[in-house]
């Protein structure tokens, strides 16, 4: 029972939460789409990107959502028609299922989960579904190889994935995503706690598989055979345009933002700052701005995590689906694998 | 070919309309034994309407054929009807990147044919321009080469630095991509006064670009394990099929038109290197056209240095009739080997031309060299070969 | 336009060539450039020889010529008025000919650079020739569009399918007597008044001297 929304009553609770999940969904899409995709990359390529729409093109979302909302909605004629309209919603719905799992402050969360770190990986693997849906559904060539391409990767990029996750559990000791956070700020590192026990030091390799590892989960370049605009014109979506293929677009984004989200609850700290800076020594201990604050560190975390992926986005070429396979299996498992090993053996020396 | 009411009966005109329908949809059929997958001909990796009908098992292609003749214009019975100032507003639309290129050998083959030269001045002067849509057309080559393999980034870096040189022709020609600027016997214009300078800066320019894609690009690992080793092409394949160009060279041909064939343009007036590669991969093709843009700024420069002064036209009567006779030209140009085979029987206009287009030959070897490679090496071996479709259908 | 040193090795190995070729050659001539005219069931294997003896390894292109003048004359003709007779005598070009149409083909040595335009000519009653694409892999696909451009059948061709042209396609484009029908349609420049150009020029554009 969160402390917080004691004295409200129950329909009210309900209500923030759902208003809560949106905006912390849709919040980070629209600002990662806007900040990333329609600015940093256009300065990446030497131009000005949308610049019409609002002062300096701010406005170029709801422009774009508005397009894509009055578009007509085109169904293939083959297409198994049912399943087609489900499959961008699958894709949504896993986004909305993840972000109850992050916690945005010391009272702000949705749910406090004793295995925080199971559900969410579990959870993120219903994409999955949702792509291999929209490839299979759309009875086009092009969507089927794409959908096919994505099944193979989204399932070889999983397990590095989860064994990244592994050494971040065994150093913090719990799966429960809240204490991780407090876990990282409260620790301290060969005795300075000035900085907190950020785990992005300690498991360096682990975030950066993690990192490698939800670059092909968002099938980004250069993990993005199942898109491969050059060759499959658009992979799975070929086929959706409208409505449709504006959730595919939010999900896409705000994917991204969640599971930078979940990186940054991870390896960076989270909704926190080290406690050592205010004194604090344990969670009761922390003051009721921070459930304000929180949530805006824990953006400012997410957006320089995400700036990293689309970086790469932008510069790299993509792989071909047999080395990306390769690269997952005979190079990140293993590496991942040996940072377990090595984690449990340090953690149980000192 | 149009059906009239009363040309066909009914169950012809349908059949006539299915047989159509069937050669341009999508097949839908999902076959377990292999899937016929229709690559264009509107796609995003074919550079205009190419059509690749790839039979496919699982991600590997079975076979794979291109299907021409989606642009086709028939340009050869077009130039029969044309005199001859007015075949090269045509040809102009061959290889439209790098569009004064074409002009050229079939100015050229006329002049042979008149036994006429052009000035030394008009020489040097077609010979810059001549290098400069070299430069326009492979710099979108390269940016190009990015966006096939996935890197968005580096092809506006080609765009933004391929507007200074369709500027520079733009000033002297009065056209960024089709500048009709040839004329029998010389020049149509000379050159703005401040080209030359303008011309050295843009110069220095492209060879940073040259440099940037370099680095952004041909040194990325990613793109060197998706280009080195795909679509080899062994040296005698390459003869055979008549491959030119930087295709030739990358499998080790040491051929290259503009020192080979003794004709009346400036090359040989400069020092240049001619680049090969012995591998006969993708990645070798990229590169050397690479190292021939930067050669190509060299020898534009060059060229700036030493132009003569001098008349840009020479002495031709106003109607221009050709002599009797067949001349052969072909010259070095951007895309390969173009050459044309002109017949005169003394007339206004050719009797006969036979251009000779470079991508057709090169897209000729697509059927025996994409046997067995992977859906994303099609992409990347047609991008590494670099066709315009207007060279392969004319 | 050919400078001196670059005729002298051309000289050498026109020598060679005629040499190498024997009774299948028929004709020849040599302006800056060798033409040479080879028997027509001679036609592959002079072909073969010159890739294997001489070492033309290199294949440029294929094609065919239609002598025979236009009796559409360049679709200038005005529709109201009745055809002018034309000369449709046929007259072949260089290397001589006895036939209608003529198949060419352009091949090259990659050391000595070299090139050499080989005509043949093909039979006017049944026009067939034999396919060179085992000697040379590039003619399969310039034979394909010589064949659906002129008729000429390509005798052991793998895949005669029409290259440019829809499969259905009836006649034969390249030929002059299949007439351009953008210009059937509207004669060059038309039956329009046309103004002259500013400056003062006495001819009017698109009038001839």
């Amino acid at each position: 029972m969160n402390p917080l929304l004691a004295e409200i009553p129950y329909w009210g609770q309900s209500l923030l939460r759902v208003l809560g999940g949106l905006v912390a969904v849709l919040l980070p899409a629209g600002t990662i789409v806007y900040v990333f995709l329609f600015k940093m990359m256009s300065f990446m390529q030497s131009r000005l990107g949308p610049m019409e729409a609002g002062p300096y093109g701010s406005m170029q979302l709801f422009a774009e959502v508005g397009k894509w909302l009055q578009k007509e909605d085109i169904v293939p004629e083959r297409a198994d028609v049912r399943i087609f309209k489900m499959a961008p919603v699958i894709v949504l719905l896993s986004t909305f299922l993840l972000v109850v799992a992050v916690p945005f402050g010391p009272d702000a969360w949705f749910t406090d989960f004793e295995v925080g770190v199971f559900y969410a990986l579990a959870v993120s693997s219903v994409s999955v579904l949702g792509i291999l849906v929209a490839g299979w559904a759309s009875a086009n060539k092009y969507s089927l190889l794409g959908g096919l391409r994505a099944a193979g990767q989204l399932i070889a990029y999983e397990l590095p994935m989860v064994l990244a996750v592994m050494g971040v559990v065994i150093q913090a000791g719990t799966m429960n995503l809240q204490k991780i956070v407090v876990a990282q700020n409260s620790g301290s590192m060969f005795g300075f706690d000035a900085m907190g026990h950020p785990y992005v030091i300690s498991q360096f390799v682990g975030f950066v598989i993690f990192m490698i590892a939800i670059q092909a989960e968002l099938t980004q370049a250069p993990f993005d055979m199942p898109i491969a605009e050059s060759e499959l014109v658009s992979g799975y979506m070929t086929e959706y345009s409208g409505f449709r293929f504006l959730i595919f677009f939010i999900g896409e984004f705000a994917t991204a933002g969640v599971f930078a989200m979940i990186a940054a609850v991870l390896f960076l700290g989270g909704w926190g700052v080290p406690f050592a800076w205010f004194g604090w020594t344990s969670i009761d201990d922390i003051d009721n701005w921070m459930n304000i604050a929180g949530p805006i560190i824990v953006l400012t975390k997410m957006m320089l995590l995400v700036f990293i992926i689309m970086w790469i986005r932008f510069s790299y070429p993509r792989l071909r689906e047999d080395q990306l396979q390769r690269f997952a299996w005979k190079g990140l498992i293993p590496l991942a694998l040996a940072n377990i090993m090595v984690t449990s053996i340090l953690k149980v020396a000192f | 070919m149009s059906i009239t009411e009363n040309a066909l009966g009914d169950r012809q005109r349908l059949a006539y309309i299915a047989s159509q329908a069937a050669d341009s949809r999508l097949n839908v059929e999902l076959e377990t034994e292999g899937m016929t997958l229709n690559i264009g001909p509107q796609h995003p990796a074919t550079h205009g309407t190419l059509r690749i009908i790839a039979r496919l098992d699982g991600e590997q292609v079975v076979w794979a054929e291109p299907s021409c003749g989606y642009m086709h214009r028939g340009y050869e019975k077009l130039a029969e009807v044309r005199t001859y100032p007015q075949v090269t507003t045509l040809i102009n639309r061959i290889d439209w990147l790098g569009s004064f290129a074409n002009e050229v050998p079939f100015v050229l083959a006329a002049e042979k044919l008149m036994e006429i030269e052009a000035p030394v001045r008009a020489q040097y002067i077609r010979t810059i321009l001549f290098e400069l849509s070299r430069i326009a057309n492979v710099s979108l080559f390269l940016g190009d080469l990015g966006v096939q393999l996935g890197a968005i980034t580096p092809v506006f870096f080609a765009f933004r630095d391929r507007e200074y040189v369709l500027n520079l022709i733009e000033s002297a020609t009065g056209g960024r991509f089709h500048p009709n600027f040839d004329r029998i016997g010389g020049l149509k214009d000379d050159l703005p006064a401040g080209w030359v300078d303008e011309a050295r800066a843009v110069m220095k320019k492209l060879r940073g670009f040259c440099d940037q894609i370099e680095d952004l690009l041909f040194g990325n690992e990613i793109f060197q394990s998706r280009t080195r080793g795909i679509g080899v092409v062994p040296r005698d394949v390459a003869l055979q099929y008549g491959l030119s160009g930087a295709n030739l060279r990358a499998s080790g041909v040491d051929w290259d038109l503009r020192r080979d064939h003794a004709l009346p343009m400036a090359w040989n007036k400069v020092a240049w290197k001619v680049w090969t590669h012995p591998d006969g991969d993708s990645f070798a093709r990229c590169w050397i056209r690479l190292q021939e843009t930067r050669e190509s700024t060299k020898i534009v420069d060059q060229l700036l240095d030493s132009i003569p002064a001098g008349p840009v036209m020479a002495k031709v009567p106003k109607i221009i009739k050709v002599p009797e006779g067949e001349a052969w030209v072909s010259t070095e140009n951007p895309l390969g080997e173009m050459g044309y085979y002109v017949v005169s029987r003394g007339d206004l206009g050719p009797f006969r031309v036979k251009i000779r287009s470079a991508s057709f030959n090169n897209i000729s070897i697509t059927p025996w060299l994409l046997r067995g490679v992977y859906v994303p090496d099609i992409v990347t071996i047609l991008a590494s070969l670099y066709f315009i479709l207007g060279d392969i259908d004319r | 336009m050919s400078t001196p040193s670059s005729t002298q090795p051309r000289i050498t190995s026109v020598a060679e060539v005629k040499a190498a070729l024997g009774d299948q050659l028929v004709d020849s001539f040599f302006k800056d450039d060798l033409w040479l005219r080879v028997r027509t069931d001679a036609w592959k294997s002079s072909m073969r020889t010159l890739r294997d003896s001489l070492g033309f390894h290199y294949f440029c292109f294929l094609s065919a010529i239609d002598w025979m003048p236009s009796p559409y004359g360049r679709g200038e003709d005005d529709p109201t008025e009745p055809t002018p007779e034309r000369d449709t005598t046929i007259r072949q070009g260089y290397a001589g000919g006895t036939t209608r149409l003529q198949v060419f083909a352009r091949v090259g040595n990659p050391i000595t650079h070299v090139g050499v335009t080989v005509k043949v000519d093909v039979p006017d009653d049944s026009p067939r020739i034999e396919s060179i694409h085992d000697v040379y892999a590039g003619a399969n696909w310039h034979e394909r569009e010589a064949h659906e451009m002129f008729g000429i059948v390509f005798d052991g061709h793998p895949d005669p399918r029409n290259i440019y042209l829809p499969g259905d396609f009836e006649g034969h484009p390249l030929r002059k007597d299949f007439p351009l029908l953008a210009r059937m349609v509207k004669p060059w420049p038309g039956i329009v008044d046309v103004e002259p150009l500013p400056g003062g020029d006495e001819t009017a554009a698109g009038e001839e001297q």
